[in-house]
């Protein structure tokens, strides 16, 4: 790309960050909970209620086709994103918690015995952990933490050192969301596959911020959110290899999902629907199509440079403030930036960032076994996205500035 | 909605040196309170003479409002009987949520006014006073059991 990214540009996109917050401009350095959305997705989604509603795989009429051809659309584009084989093998869920606990249900009901191995990172979202234990509870199957080292990168040898005969799975967050390390994906699926194990990759984190292949992560699932690669709520995605979701049964029964019934049974439909029962969140998957059409627009490459020189930027300006402490410095980050400040609680943190107009996350990120493992209550946490600029690293930085001298 | 309305000089003060840190060993009641939200978690303990609380301690960790808030508390129940603890609670709740709540004879509870301005931040100022309710009600025979903000 020989063209400057042009941050300007790029931030006149998105009509929430012109507005102000408590007097001041906003500095919205909370994407990774929630990345905002580009004038292009919300025109999409309202050309959609306007002009194409009803709903879809059903009705004869103009509209009805009109939704399908568009929601179908979004599904071809969802699966270009990702460079999937198939698009019987994208499947619309509510988001990436929904795609695990799909796979930890289905898969895990099919598949878990007593005695058998779910392996995680130490650094899992809740939502990449909680239905793992779930499913090892009503299988008896025995869940395995794979260890960290100090800077929030998974020690490799060991992972591979706790893959045995009862392995089954190996589920691993693609970049963390509180320490910011981007996992070896593909080493890991790749040791994972030559012993038979399936791989799940939680790619919440990391949809937004590099190009993703499937086939060349080589993992058998993946899943992410819209509502952090910019599009709306509600809507995320299940990738899974077709072979593997075929030979799965469904998850929830319903309208959709099914080819023939009778009042005591039922015959499935085909690859994706088997696993889409009732009506779906058809303006979400126009929006994230839109939101993808978006992104590409930018650029996954320029966006990540980008947003790699916000990170340095604030991370070496932070490092000057006495107190500070970094969680998470592996060598390869994703644009995650958590830290504490000594004697200033993260949850006050928070509240005096926002009286300065800055949007951080303060808390646990749905991670507390790693808080523990930390050995902190809590972390203040900046994470950027496409329209961030300098200026919001700077006025983060004077806010934590603010924050040390209000408690002197 | 002013910053220093709500890290008062009185708040600042008690969460850098929180008074009754610590725990009674023996005690007459013991209740963990938390909020998920944040992650703040602390312990109440207290002995009780009659119907009065005689002594009170606190631990755990929590943001500025919440130590500050267990703190001040701590102060506050101290010689008091229930019923007067009670009352007090119903004062400092009415204090967090109502704009014309009265804070004149609540002492240094007063300075928790502020924080009605900061809606996310007013559970952080009432767990001490629900973990010391469920310290009580621990108190007649029921299972203690940890109490949650959420």
């Amino acid at each position: 790309m020989s063209t400057p990214y042009n941050v300007a540009q790029v931030r006149s996109d998105f009509p929430i960050l012109s507005r102000q917050i408590n007097g001041r401009r906003l500095a919205y350095l909370d994407s990774g909970a929630s990345t905002q959305r580009p004038r292009a997705v919300i025109d999409a989604v309202d050309y959609y209620e306007t002009q194409l509603h009803s709903n879809v795989h059903r009705g004869v009429h103009t509209l009805s086709q009109l939704a399908t051809d568009a929601f179908e659309a979004a599904r071809e584009r969802v699966r270009r994103y990702i460079n999937a084989t198939s698009t019987r093998e994208i499947i619309f869920v509510r988001g990436t918690t929904e795609a695990i606990n799909l796979i930890a249900q289905v898969w895990g009901g099919v598949t878990l015995q007593a005695g058998d191995e779910i392996i995680v990172s130490a650094l899992e979202h809740h939502a990449n952990l909680v239905p793992w234990q779930m499913a090892c509870a009503a299988r008896g199957a025995t869940l395995r933490i794979a260890p960290i080292d100090a800077d929030g990168q998974l020690q490799f040898d060991q992972f591979l050192a706790m893959l045995g005969p009862r392995t089954r799975m190996v589920a691993m967050t693609h970049v963390s969301n509180v320490m910011g390390s981007v996992l070896p994906v593909q080493a890991i699926c790749a040791a994972a596959r030559e012993r038979g194990i399936a791989t799940l990759i939680d790619g919440a984190q990391a949809v937004a911020h590099e190009t993703i292949d499937v086939r060349a992560l080589g993992c058998d699932f993946y899943a992410f959110s819209s509502h952090k690669l910019y599009g709306p709520t509600g809507i995320g995605v299940l990738y899974g290899r077709e072979a593997l979701l075929e030979a799965l049964p469904p998850w929830q029964g319903g309208g959709d999902m099914i080819r023939t019934v009778s009042y005591q049974s039922a015959t499935w439909n085909d690859l994706p629907y088997k696993f889409e029962a009732g009506t779906p969140h058809i303006s979400g998957a126009i929006g994230l199509a839109a939101a993808m059409d978006y992104v590409e627009s930018l650029g996954l490459k320029a966006i990540a440079a980008h947003e790699h020189a916000l990170l340095q930027r604030a991370t070496a300006a932070l490092l000057q403030v006495p107190g500070i402490t970094l969680q998470g410095t592996a060598a390869d980050k994703g644009p995650v930036l958590s830290f504490t400040l000594a004697g200033v609680h993260p949850h006050d943190l928070g509240t005096i960032l926002d009286h300065e107009g800055v949007a951080i996350r303060a808390g646990h990120h749905c991670a507390m076994p790693l808080m523990d493992l930390l050995g902190v209550p809590a972390t203040a946490r900046a994470t950027f996205g496409c329209y961030n600029d300098n200026e919001d690293v700077d006025q983060l930085v004077r806010a934590v500035v603010r924050a040390r001298e209000v408690f002197g | 909605m002013e910053l220093n309305e709500l890290y008062r000089e009185v708040i600042l003060d008690h969460n850098r040196h929180p008074r009754n840190f610590g725990r009674l060993d023996p005690a007459d009641a013991l209740a963990n309170g938390h909020n998920p939200l944040c992650g703040d978690k602390l312990t109440v303990t207290l002995r009780m003479d009659g119907d009065a609380i005689s002594d009170l301690k606190f631990d755990g960790n929590g943001c500025a409002i919440s130590v500050a808030s267990a703190s001040m508390m701590s102060e506050a129940v101290k010689g008091r009987p229930r019923a007067e603890v009670d009352a007090l609670f119903d004062r400092v709740h009415a204090l967090l949520t109502q704009a014309d709540a009265p804070s004149d004879g609540i002492g240094k509870l007063a300075a928790l006014s502020g924080v009605r301005e900061f809606p996310a931040r007013v559970k952080c100022a009432s767990l001490c006073w629900h973990t010391l309710n469920a310290a009580l009600a621990n108190l007649q025979g029921s299972a203690p059991s940890p109490i949650s903000t959420e």
